[in-house]
């Protein structure tokens, strides 16, 4: 579990893009491809290094119903496990 | 209609200062004059993109050795790919770097023969060792994340916690060790290259270890011979990938072309996405239908997808066998008589030939 104050970014060599193919948000890292739905195309979109995960969460709740920032912080330790996504220092 | 691929391999060509005894290029190695054009290549790019690929894997050989590899460079990222450059790092100098890395590269992998200069420079057959310590060194300067990537094999695995350390001072942020698959090259060189399992026992604990510690994502691929099951070869026959050699011939994975009868089809005769979806070569064992026992009723077909196609036409003459690495392969003792004779005895690591 991510702590709620981490500030989530982009890991080195990651890249997000949308593909026409899939019509789906993509992330593009060395070896692999994340296919992303809506909720996680969003919060990936928020990984800027300054938005904290409960900031995540507010903002996702804006345009999604009954978004909890534990939801949050668990797809992004999902994210970190997979190396697309940092959140030390 | 079968799931769009995600990965195009490039053998942009065969071309390789190097003559690794152990290369994945096939025997039979592309000669220059019937490399694809550079409108070609772009057009197979035009033709994945459209297909579904997201990264695009510029190899070879040496795809340095191409000179329109900006031009490539710079069309893959056009399309919004991925751009991985896999190098042997000679030749990559700081301007060729700058120039690759504003056309889009995003990701380079290079290669290391081993950590032992002397050594390295035997395994690929030239001096070689301090041209990877420069690329490794211009990669970092210019913020492009590193992957190096080891073939490992009988005269490098006791080394490999020195290569992990090499790894680290060059900066690398993800290192694949890849245990030899013997295709091409390799399967010619496999009395020279299989480990004894002591030698595995010992890297498996010393990469164990390194993983707990390092800050790099240390990959650990299989040595499939010594294993019980077979590795999940491509992911599925047809599923998530697809190679492009030099000539335009266009393969289910690198190493598909030793596959007698298997059809295999050229981007200058057919569309690539017609290819992937409708060809003989990539319909024959795409998904589960092709299996015979005991993979059919096997639940672990789902894992390991019946293993390699190439490696069961290489050791039992017919490609729709199960892959007879598997424990439950009625062939399996012809794979422990290979690993019995072959890991004993001395044998001579040919070189791969130079391409023309």
């Amino acid at each position: 579990m991510t702590d709620l104050d981490a500030t989530p970014r982009l890991g080195k060599g990651v890249k997000t893009s949308y593909d026409q193919t899939r019509e789906s948000h993509v992330v593009l890292f060395p070896e692999g491809v994340l296919v992303l739905n809506d909720t996680a195309a969003a919060v990936v979109g928020l990984c800027d290094g300054r938005t904290t995960i409960t900031g995540i969460a507010a903002r996702l709740a804006e345009d999604f119903d009954g978004v909890r920032p534990e939801d949050v912080a668990e797809l992004v330790a999902r994210l970190v496990a997979r190396r697309v996504v940092d959140t030390d220092g | 209609m079968a799931e769009a691929p995600f990965g195009l391999l490039a053998e942009l060509t065969h071309r390789c200062p190097l003559q690794c005894g152990y290369c994945s290029n096939p025997l039979e190695l592309v000669r220059r004059t019937a490399e694809l054009t550079t409108d070609e290549w772009r057009s197979v790019f035009d033709q994945a993109r459209a297909l579904g690929v997201l990264q695009f894997h510029l190899s070879g050989g040496e795809p340095l050795a191409r000179k329109d590899l900006p031009d490539l460079v710079g069309h893959a990222a056009g399309l919004g790919g991925y751009v991985n450059l896999v190098t042997s790092g000679l030749g990559l100098t700081a301007a060729r770097l700058a120039d690759l890395h504003a056309r889009g590269v995003d990701h380079v992998q290079l290669s290391v023969q081993d950590a032992v200069r002397a050594s390295a420079d035997l395994i690929a057959g030239v001096k070689a060792f301090d041209h990877k310590l420069t690329a490794a060194r211009l990669i970092g300067e210019a913020g492009l994340p590193l992957t190096v990537n080891v073939v490992l094999h009988r005269r490098n695995l006791d080394h490999v916690a020195a290569i992990i350390d090499l790894a680290e001072r060059m900066g690398a942020d993800r290192l694949e060790l890849a245990n030899t698959q013997y295709y091409g090259w390799a399967l010619r060189n496999r009395a020279a290259l299989l480990p004894t399992r002591e030698q595995l026992a010992e890297a498996g604990a010393v990469v164990a270890e390194a993983r707990g510690r390092s800050r790099m994502e240390i990959v650990y691929v299989i040595a499939d011979y010594h294993e019980a099951h077979p590795k999940p070869c491509m992911y599925g026959w047809g599923a998530r990938q697809l190679t492009v050699a030099p000539d335009g011939d266009v393969l289910p994975c690198p190493a598909a072309g030793v596959i007698d009868d298997l059809g295999v089809e050229n981007v200058r005769d057919r569309p690539l996405g017609e290819i992937w979806h409708r060809s003989g070569s990539f319909t024959a064992f795409r998904g589960f239908d092709w299996m015979r026992e005991p993979c059919r009723s096997c639940a672990r077909k789902e894992i390991d997808f019946g293993g390699c196609r190439c490696q069961a036409f290489q050791l039992t003459g017919d490609a729709a066998n199960t892959d007879p690495v598997c424990s439950l392969s009625p062939r399996r003792a012809e794979v422990d008589l290979i690993l019995a004779e072959e890991t004993t005895t001395p044998a001579v690591l040919a070189m791969r030939k130079p391409a023309r």
